[in-house]
């Protein structure tokens, strides 16, 4: 056989021709387009487990399609969500729930005491505040199809708290089947009883999320208020489309390709809030926080005068200017439950918003510090955390420390992290991160203080006085004794270094003004929001 | 076609299946060996070491590499690629949703730089030194120069943004219509295809230029052909076999790295997805990819090999 080359136009010709066709006759098949949300999220979904993950966009995709006993609304009051009501026994200790009339699952079934059981023992199998709950609760009990109780042994409020829980890993219900997934192990079936229903077939990881109207939803008839409220869809189909360039998404917010942006990048906001035809707002009125982590197994950050040098080295405004550049963008604090929360506490504040290096100097020298090296783990690939270590390496340099800031992708510092050996064998001395403010609002959901040593997160700090002092948080309702307990659990942190707080920021959000009703939440939340046409 | 072409190309299909094989173990053992860990992807920011070390459990992670090769192996060759780490789906379903894109858009560039850089280049060539030669070599070296990224943003501010023709991003399927696809496919194809016209047109000036100071050259002018005629029939011809090499080299770059203008364009195909799979650790997706990136390089390369033959007749394998 034989191909000329005169012959390539002809194949081309009829190559295109019969594209052309085939897109033409297509193209009468489309389906009409319903009213439809589009929205680029803070991270690509890719983890649809929101227990096994504890990812802020897992998170929010939980509250999509599951829903929970309890919510919690914007005055941190617990309210009842899929619960219609619940019943305190006379010593406190025993709390009985009672679910609304009419919930269903996606799949159509009556939504159960036994499915609400089933998913509280796999969240409090892995969720921190969970765990501390299961600690107290010695009887779990369905009463019938739609009662059950549990039963503490002490009279505390945790399980209220614990069940309306904000940010990552919610106690969201799901059916038993899916339920008695074990906790290590993601779910591979996506039933939930939530406002939106998961469209499985259109799921893309990292590229798009598709979530429908569920049409069977019985939203509560009270306003709605963060997590708590009435959950009234208003919008036929919400789509989640992962965009990897910052640009790129302004761009097509611009154009009006997609409705809504969860968080503008600061440098490109003023594209945005100089169109009349788009709204700027920061949505989560917390925001989130900074912080980083000494490794209490080595030198130098073993010895508490060292930790503390570093401490008094690093500002607040520094690490702040370099990560968002505006201070109307970020706040000082030395909360270590968040600024604005109630169990807020500036114990510290001295100590580590504004730099003292002199102060630093002095204390390096008494705790007889030997030049160790400290390597600090600086990832370049996420934003939000790329900035911090760079402004702490030159802190602790001026400071007279012997800084290794070295520099690796995120998956990189995840693993290494994770290591406990020594600086100069593949281990670290300092790491930084961000985290949702509403994520740490008390001492049993703020994990970084948690200082049970080899179980805590990575650094490893072991203060049984400080684990002490949350194992009586957790078994107290008293108001005034828990604010007590949270300010003493402050002093200690502060004092024993076990994290340092770097401050406080927002993320603007950006929508069209097509869009009305987009409600503030600590997590982003699509109920309410109407779209004109 | 000579008689024993059949047979040329059914060996080399039959030695795919041992470099296959190499790049699995390779590629499984490299991946192996790198810092990361999907469990912390999957368990997020506030995992605790027990935490991911239960996750690693549940995935077979914490198992030794000769058990968990054979079990990729077994599956890989009862054609099952696996399922990914972090979101659950199957690998296969993750590859063909994302192919569709990179070969729309990989075919536009290819089709619209043969088409607009070959005939350039032999313009160039026949018009050596002139004016027009010049600009096409001023043309050649300003498309390699210029970033990708550049021309795209340069590209979506005008036709997107300022005179709003265009989508600024995304992919639809030809099923969505025919100027939905098309659409989203044009400023890609402009942005990217610049490098790849500078490249072909340079390449073909050269070729041609080449030949055309061969003696058969002499001989067809000598005999009275147009020099239309000569430059197609005789010169293009004869040049066209580094010119297929650089398109063959194109479409494999193409497929498998086209990462910037996917990200740009926010085209899902699997140049993001190579990148995402790698910084999430997603071994089964990686293993999946660069099995099917080695065997379509095997088979361009295959292609490009029967091509020299079809143009240059004393080429013989």
């Amino acid at each position: 056989m034989s191909v000329h080359i005169r012959s390539f136009p002809r194949i081309l010709k009829h190559g295109i021709a019969g594209l052309a066709l085939s897109a033409s006759l297509a193209c009468f098949a489309l389906p009409a387009s319903a009213q439809t949300l589009t929205a680029v999220m803070q991270s690509p979904l890719r983890a649809l487990d929101p227990i096994v993950s504890s990812a802020a966009i897992s998170n929010t995709h939980g509250y999509m399609i599951y829903d929970t006993l309890l919510g919690m609304d914007a005055e941190f009051n617990v309210q009842p969500q899929m619960a219609d009501r619940w019943e305190v026994s006379a010593d406190g200790k025993t709390y009985t729930f009672f679910l609304r009339d009419g919930l269903k699952w996606h799949d159509g079934a009556p939504v159960t005491a036994e499915d609400c059981v089933a998913s509280i023992k796999r969240w409090g199998a892995v969720d921190v505040m969970g765990q501390s709950l299961m600690g107290l609760v010695t009887d779990m009990t369905v009463i019938d199809e739609r009662s059950f109780s549990v039963t503490l042994d002490v009279p505390t409020n945790l399980i209220l708290e614990g069940l309306a829980k904000i940010g990552t890993r919610t106690a969201f219900m799901m059916p038993k089947r899916i339920a008695e997934t074990p906790a290590s192990e993601q779910i591979t079936e996506h039933v939930g009883s939530g406002p939106f229903r998961f469209v499985s077939g259109e799921f893309q990881p990292g590229i798009k999320v598709v979530y429908e109207k569920f049409d069977d939803y019985v939203p509560r008839s009270e306003p709605a208020s963060w997590t708590a409220g009435g959950k009234v869809v208003k919008v036929d189909r919400v789509e989640w489309i992962a965009m990897p360039d910052a640009l790129t998404t302004v761009n097509a917010l611009l154009n009006n390709e997609v409705d809504f942006v969860e968080n503008l990048p600061y440098d490109l906001m003023p594209m945005v809030e100089s169109n009349g035809d788009f709204a700027v707002e920061f949505l989560s009125p917390l925001g989130l926080w900074t912080y980083y982590r000494f490794n209490f197994l080595h030198a130098p950050f073993d010895n508490q005068l060292v930790r503390r040098a570093a401490m008094y080295a690093v500002g607040q405004n520094d690490i702040l200017m370099a990560l968002t550049g505006d201070p109307k963008f970020f706040s000082n604090c030395a909360a270590i439950f968040g600024c604005g929360t109630p169990y807020a506490s500036d114990y510290g504040a001295d100590i580590v918003i504004e730099p003292n290096i002199e102060k630093a100097k002095e204390l390096l020298a008494e705790a007889g510090y030997k030049n160790e090296p400290v390597v600090i783990l600086h990832p370049t690939d996420n934003a939000q955390v790329s900035t911090q270590p760079v402004v702490i390496a030159a802190a602790l340099r001026a400071a007279g420390f012997n800084v290794d800031l070295q520099s690796m992708d995120w998956q990189t510092l995840t693993t290494r992290r994770a290591s406990k050996n020594p600086p100069s064998e593949g281990g670290w001395s300092i790491h930084t991160t961000t985290g949702p403010l509403i994520g740490i609002t008390n001492p049993l959901i703020n994990q970084t203080v948690a200082t049970s040593g080899e179980k805590a997160w990575f650094g490893w700090p072991d203060f049984p006085e400080i684990e002490a002092l949350r194992g009586e948080f957790a078994r107290t309702s008293d108001p005034k004794r828990l604010t007590e307990l949270s300010a003493e659990i402050q002093k200690k942190v502060i004092d024993e270094g076990v994290v340092v707080p770097l401050g406080q920021f927002v993320i603007p959000s950006g929508f069209s003004t097509k869009l009305s009703g987009v409600l503030k939440s600590p997590v982003a939340i699509f109920w309410n929001i109407e779209k004109a046409d | 076609m000579n008689a024993a072409m059949p047979r040329y190309i059914a060996a080399r299909l039959l030695a795919t299946i041992p470099v296959m094989g190499i790049v699995a173990v390779v590629v499984f053992s490299l991946l192996r060996i790198t810092p990361g860990d999907p469990a912390a992807i999957i368990a997020g920011d506030s995992a605790t070491s027990e935490q991911l070390e239960q996750i690693r459990q549940s995935l077979g992670l914490d198992q030794p590499l000769y058990i968990q090769f054979p079990v990729w192996l077994g599956q890989v060759l009862s054609g099952d690629l696996g399922t990914s780490l972090i979101s659950g789906v199957s690998v296969s379903s993750m590859i063909s949703t994302r192919f569709g894109p990179t070969l729309a858009l990989s075919t536009s560039i290819i089709l619209f730089s043969i088409v607009v850089a070959i005939p350039l280049g032999v313009i160039a060539a026949w018009k050596q030194g002139t004016l027009l030669d010049r600009s096409v070599s001023a043309f050649s070296v300003l498309g390699f120069s210029m970033p990708v990224f550049v021309t795209a943003y340069i590209l979506v501010l005008i036709f997107s943004i300022m005179l709003g023709w265009l989508p600024v991003q995304g992919y639809r399927a030809p099923a969505d219509g025919l100027w939905a696809f098309l659409s989203r496919l044009i400023l890609p194809t402009l942005a990217l295809s610049t490098a790849y016209i500078a490249l072909i047109a340079r390449i073909t000036r050269t070729s041609v230029l080449e030949v055309m100071g061969e003696d058969y050259i002499r001989t067809a002018r000598a005999k009275g052909l147009r020099e239309r005629a000569v430059l197609t029939r005789h010169g293009l011809r004869n040049a066209a076999v580094p010119i297929i090499t650089v398109i063959g080299l194109g479409i494999t770059n193409l497929i498998s790295g086209v990462v910037v203008t996917e990200s740009v364009f926010n085209l899902p195909g699997l140049g993001r997805l190579v990148v995402e799979a790698v910084l999430a650790r997603d071994y089964p997706v990686i293993q999946g990819l660069i099995l099917l990136f080695s065997f379509i390089y095997i088979l361009i390369n295959l292609v490009v090999d029967v091509l020299y033959t079809l143009f240059d007749p004393r080429i013989r394998y």
